[in-house]
């Protein structure tokens, strides 16, 4: 067995990276879920109240571990694939003509990552560092208000640009990432192939655009909020 | 059958082994007719190296009709050259245009090292077969052929991954340089058939760690090494290698 | 002294040689296997085929290739199909029937007892391939299926659609790295076999040169099997690899091997034409295609339209119109002469006006017409059921096709191909006995590499049944004759003088052609070589044109060994160097196949000599006074041979003239 231990070889590290993409996908929908409900228009209580059921719920408070852990794998693992990669053709070819046998975002799937990357910790920065450490508090109301925080936060223009730009960046990478993961899991069969591809493109523009959409509303509203 | 000549430039690599360095040299070549493979264009190069006293650019080939696998050039960016599901050798130049530069490389892969020039050694290949690439039988202990019936679908699909000729265009193309394909091709030949049940798990496990052994990088679905195979094998293969890993492993002792 | 050479044929009736001899052949035990070496060199279907058999068996095996793997040997680019005896259509088929077939397809020049065996374990080689995971082509009920090929009346051939060269050597390939994985076969790729040791009249090993390092190296082996296909190189333009070469061949003829049948060339009529001087090599279009492709030239000389612009009644079928009961399935030699017959009458086709046209238009509508009916388009148009045949057509051939668009612009689908014939295999190799053993004691030679099974002309889809007969069913068997004895023969050290002195020699005709250091390159004297061969000594011969040929060839090899030219160096990869051995060793030959030719006063199966034929322009066999093969020895000094005689005695076969009307 230790000959081939699942992790000591290429196909079993995509494996990981397969089933902790495909689990970092689904994670993503929960998020978007909560993150929609900013957009009823009811001055953030619908919002509040579903980020405060998750900030309490003991099972959301472990699930949020287990999410840790699968970016950090997925991270993780990216890398240590990436260099073994790199190994595996020290010297690089001087003409390469990718765009002939393949689309440009599947062979940057470590580009968009790196970017993702950084914007996560950015984006960890701007609401889970200050929601679980520094306070969110609204200082209109003295009242914990992470709908205003959000509103706050997009009030400037750079900042909803970078998301929106991150967001495109997700929609490439879940472009490719979607059905490789899929293929990377074995899981394929002419019969639902192009339904994998249909749902793996509709996810990969839809769900991008809707996170995308969350900051220029709330950019808008802020606006709004203040000189009301 | 419209035959026209062409005035090319070359950009070859050229090394003198494994152990030195290599670097491109040009070469202006004149009156190559449309009708030529790109192997013929390489001949008349040499043909000329020769009579001015130089030395030939040394290159894998043998079959020329597109079946053994031994020619292995990378052509202006992609293996085998610019025209879809061919070798270098019926590659022709008819693909080409008037006063064109063309970039040729060796394959680049560490599993794959540059013996000479665009020579490189596949050897690699060979061992991965050697670990599991086979079904056991000794001569003399089949029973007839008939009496095992293999749907047409079966047999069909097994023949085009069996349609692989090893030439290492996969590796090449893939920027990772993952041999995921050709290993692929091979797996997929037999989990596809009654007679390569027997060994289907232990198979799977033996080709993958002699494949990691090599050096080979690891597979991001690019696609890129089906759209350069020059037998069309599918990337579906890769799946189906990734399914019988992950069940093999599952229940490997 | 001329010899009459003992075949070592089993005494009985015919179709029992082979089992008796099976049932009494000395045996070596299992102990003694694990100590003698055999060393194998060329890895095509008889050589990887016998490499690991013999290695299944327990014996120590080193294979050599000169390619980069041994998959890559020339075996692979076999299209058609392989034949075998299983008569799985009930059309008539037997084991009798496949001999039959093939000692009269190869005109009568084949040897009874071997062509039998050939067609007894046929059947063998088809489980044995299928277990060891070959996909042949099947039928929706799951079972094998089968086609036509030139030359018989019954549908044997098994196929792997027009890869089933590849298929089968993979199959074999993957048995041997089995064995190569198990460290039973030690494999050196890329190394060339220079010349054979032979110590106290037996063959005890091979000089190798590593074709990487230019090293020359040492190996020792009880036996040494020769599998390294043919000769037709020698033509320059050939279907054969770039890389098949006789090196080894001529290296072990030189040192007492005799040759049998050399002239005995196999022109295949169904390859793309030549289409200038830049050409390095010919394709063949599979003889499969014959099963539906029309072969035909224009009624009228110098007719300048489109192939299919020309109507029905203005074509000259002339394979149907010649040979009505076999059509367009005539054995090789035949349909090549007729192609040829029809364009030295002038009514040739396509620019170089050597070339005919292989039809598919016919049988596109036939199958489309069956397609409609099994689909239930009852009154289908004409488009639809031409595009329903051509998917058929397509499922059949289709990489032919994509092959042939690719290599002529041309689209087959739409108008005929353009076809000629071309240089394919050798009928003439190594003479052996019935254990395929040479005239050297412990050297053996295997597949193409020997002369036995085809006679004057080998049938379609026979080659790669022999190469497999060879390796997996006989040499297992017939090794054992000889090396049951040679159990006490501890394994020899390559420092033996013999050895020594082998390498020497090898090193020293390596050193003169790198010393020559002339003006023209070694393409230049193949050409011109291949030039020679193709006129004086190819589809036509004539006793002038080879007399001249032969004087041309030998001032062809004067110069060669005056003003080659050789880039680079000795010790490392040195490709002109590889070829410039090659080529040296091809001219040697090439007027061997002369002198053969010339000596050979008859016509039969693909020697045709234009002196010796019918009013109707058939091969005029003459039975009286050459039945016999023709096996040469060389007598070393200039170029210089002797021919000695193996009597052909046909005790099963009523021998006569071959008619396929």
């Amino acid at each position: 067995m230790s000959q081939h231990g699942i992790l000591k070889n290429v196909v079993g590290k995509k494996l990981i990276m397969g089933l902790t993409g495909i689990f970092l996908v689904s994670f993503l929908v929960v998020h978007l879920g909560i993150n929609l409900c900013a957009l009823v228009p009811d001055n953030g209580e619908t919002f509040n109240s579903a980020a405060e059921f998750m900030a309490d719920n003991f099972f959301i408070r472990t699930a949020e571990w287990g999410l840790f852990l699968g970016f950090i794998l997925h991270i993780v693992d990216a890398a240590v694939l990436t260099l073994g990669n790199r190994k595996s053709r020290p010297i690089a070819y001087a003409k390469v003509d990718g765009a002939a046998n393949s689309s440009w975002y599947s062979r940057s799937m470590g580009i968009l990552g790196t970017l993702l990357l950084i914007f996560l910790i950015l984006h960890l920065g701007h609401f889970w560092v200050k929601s679980r450490f520094t306070g969110i508090e609204n200082p209109f109301t003295q009242k914990d208000d992470l709908y205003f925080y959000m509103m706050y936060t997009f009030q400037d223009l750079w900042v909803v640009i970078i998301y929106i730009l991150a967001q495109i960046s997700l929609g490439y990478h879940l472009l490719h990432g979607f059905k490789s993961a899929f293929r990377t899991l074995g899981l394929n069969h002419p019969k639902y192939n192009p339904l994998i591809s249909i749902i793996g493109i509709v996810y990969s523009i839809l769900v991008p655009t809707l996170f995308a959409i969350i900051p220029v509303v709330l950019h808008l509203r802020y606006n709004h909020y203040i000189t009301f | 059958m419209s035959e026209k000549t062409l005035n090319l430039t070359l950009k070859i690599w050229r090394q003198k082994n494994k152990e030195t360095r290599g670097s491109f040299e040009t070469y202006p070549i004149s009156g190559i007719s449309t009708d030529m493979s790109f192997l013929e264009m390489v001949d008349v190069l040499n043909e000329k190296l020769i009579t001015d006293g130089k030395e030939p650019v040394a290159f894998d080939h043998d079959c020329r009709e597109g079946i053994c696998g031994m020619c292995s050039m990378y052509i202006n960016g992609r293996p085998h050259g610019p025209k879809h599901g061919v070798t270098t050798c019926q590659l022709h130049m008819r693909s080409f245009k008037e006063g064109e530069t063309i970039v040729i490389e060796p394959w680049r892969a560490s599993a794959f090292p540059v013996l000479k020039d665009l020579v490189v050694d596949r050897s690699s290949f060979d061992r991965i077969m050697a670990a599991g690439g086979f079904i056991s039988v000794n001569t003399g202990n089949a029973q007839d052929a008939n009496s095992l019936p293999i749907g047409k679908d079966d047999a069909d699909e097994s023949f085009s991954s069996a349609a692989c000729i090893g030439c290492g265009a996969c590796v090449a193309a893939c920027k990772n340089a993952s041999a995921m394909l050709f290993v692929a091709a091979k797996v997929s030949q037999y989990a596809l058939l009654p007679q390569g049940q027997p060994e289907r798990s232990t198979r799977v496990l033996k080709m993958v760690a002699q494949m990691e052994q090599e050096g080979f990088g690891s597979c991001t679905n690019t696609g890129a090494c089906e759209a350069e195979c020059p037998k069309g094998i599918s990337l579906s293969n890769i799946a189906r290698l990734n399914r019988e890993y992950i069940s093999a492993s599952a229940s490997s002792k | 002294m001329s010899q009459v050479l003992d075949s070592k044929i089993p005494e009985g009736a015919l179709a029992e040689k082979w089992t008796k001899y099976k049932s009494s052949v000395a045996l070596v035990n299992p102990a003694n296997k694990r100590n003698l070496e055999i060393i194998v060199v060329g890895s095509g279907l008889a050589g990887s085929s016998a490499a690991s058999t013999l290695a299944e068996m327990g014996y120590k095996v080193k294979v050599f290739c000169f390619q980069d793997s041994a998959r890559r040997a020339h075996s692979i680019a076999a299209q058609g199909g392989i034949n075998a005896a299983k008569n799985y259509q009930n059309d008539g088929d037997s084991v009798y029937r496949l001999f039959y077939d093939t000692i009269k397809g190869g005109d009568y020049r084949a040897r009874e007892a071997n062509v039998h065996r050939l067609a007894e374990v046929s059947g063998n080689i088809i489980d044995q391939s299928v277990a060891s995971g070959v996909p042949f082509a099947r039928e929706y009920g799951g079972l094998l299926s089968n086609r036509s090929f030139g030359g018989t009346q019954v549908q044997r051939t098994f196929y792997a659609a027009g890869q089933t060269g590849q298929q089968l050597l993979l199959g074999a390939y993957s048995s041997l790295q089995r064995q190569v994985g198990m460290g039973t076969v030690k494999m050196y790729a890329r190394h060339e076999m220079l010349d054979i040791v032979n110590i106290d009249g037996k063959c005890r090993g091979i000089i190798a040169r590593d074709l990487v390092t230019g090293k020359l190296e040492r190996h020792f082996g009880h036996a040494v099997l020769l599998c390294t296909g043919g000769y037709g190189n020698v033509f320059y333009l050939s279907t054969n690899a770039m890389g098949s070469n006789v090196t080894a061949a001529w290296k072990a003829h030189k040192k007492g091997a005799f040759f049998g049948n050399p002239c005995f060339t196999q022109i295949h009529p169904t390859c793309i034409p030549v289409s200038g001087d830049h050409q390095s090599k010919l394709t063949l279009m599979s003889e499969s295609l014959r099963n539906d492709g029309r072969i035909w030239t224009p009624k009228a000389k110098d007719d300048k339209r489109k192939g299919n612009e020309i109507p029905e009644e203005e074509r000259d079928y002339y394979l149907e119109r010649r040979y009505p009961a076999f059509g367009n399935l005539v054995p090789r030699d035949v349909a090549s002469r007729a192609a040829k017959e029809r364009c030295d009458a002038g009514y040739g086709v396509g620019t170089s006006k050597m070339a005919v046209y292989l039809d598919f238009s016919t049988n596109i509508k036939r199958y489309g017409t069956v397609e409609a009916t099994k689909n239930n388009l009852t009154n289908a148009d004409e488009a639809t059921i031409i595009k329903l045949g051509k998917e058929v057509v397509k499922e059949k051939y289709g990489n032919l096709f994509d092959m042939y668009k690719q290599i002529t612009d041309e689209n087959p689908y739409e108008v005929p191909m353009r076809i000629y014939p071309a240089v394919h295999y050798t009928m003439g190799g190594l003479w052996v006995d019935y254990n395929l053993m040479t005239t050297v004691p412990g050297l053996y030679a295997l597949g193409e590499a020997n002369f036995s099974d085809h006679g004057a002309n080998r049938l379609g889809a026979s080659a790669l049944m022999q190469g497999l007969a060879d390796g997996y069913f006989v040499i297992p068997y017939t090794i054992g004759a000889y090396l049951s004895k040679e159990i006490s023969v501890k394994a020899i050290s390559t420092e033996h003088e013999a050895f020594v002195e082998a390498e020497q020699k090898a090193a020293e005709v390596l050193n003169t052609l790198m010393n020559i250091k002339g003006t023209k390159s070694v393409d230049h004297f193949h050409k011109r070589l291949g030039k020679i061969m193709w006129e004086q000594c190819g589809m036509a011969r004539n006793a002038i044109g080879l007399k001249e040929a032969i004087a041309e060839i030998r001032a062809l090899r004067a110069e060669f060994w005056k003003d080659v030219k050789i880039p680079g160096t000795l010790n490392e990869m040195n490709l002109e160097l590889e070829k410039a051995g090659r080529v040296a060793d091809f001219i040697e030959l090439g007027e061997l196949m002369c002198i053969d030719a010339l000596n050979r006063n008859e016509s039969c199966g693909g020697h045709f000599r234009e002196e010796y034929q019918t009013e109707e322009g058939e091969a005029n066999r003459d039975d009286v006074n050459y039945a016999y093969v023709a096996a040469w020895e060389h007598k070393g000094g200039d170029n210089t041979f002797e021919l000695h005689k193996e009597n052909l005695v046909y005790e099963n076969i009523k021998i006569a003239a071959r008619s396929y009307k």
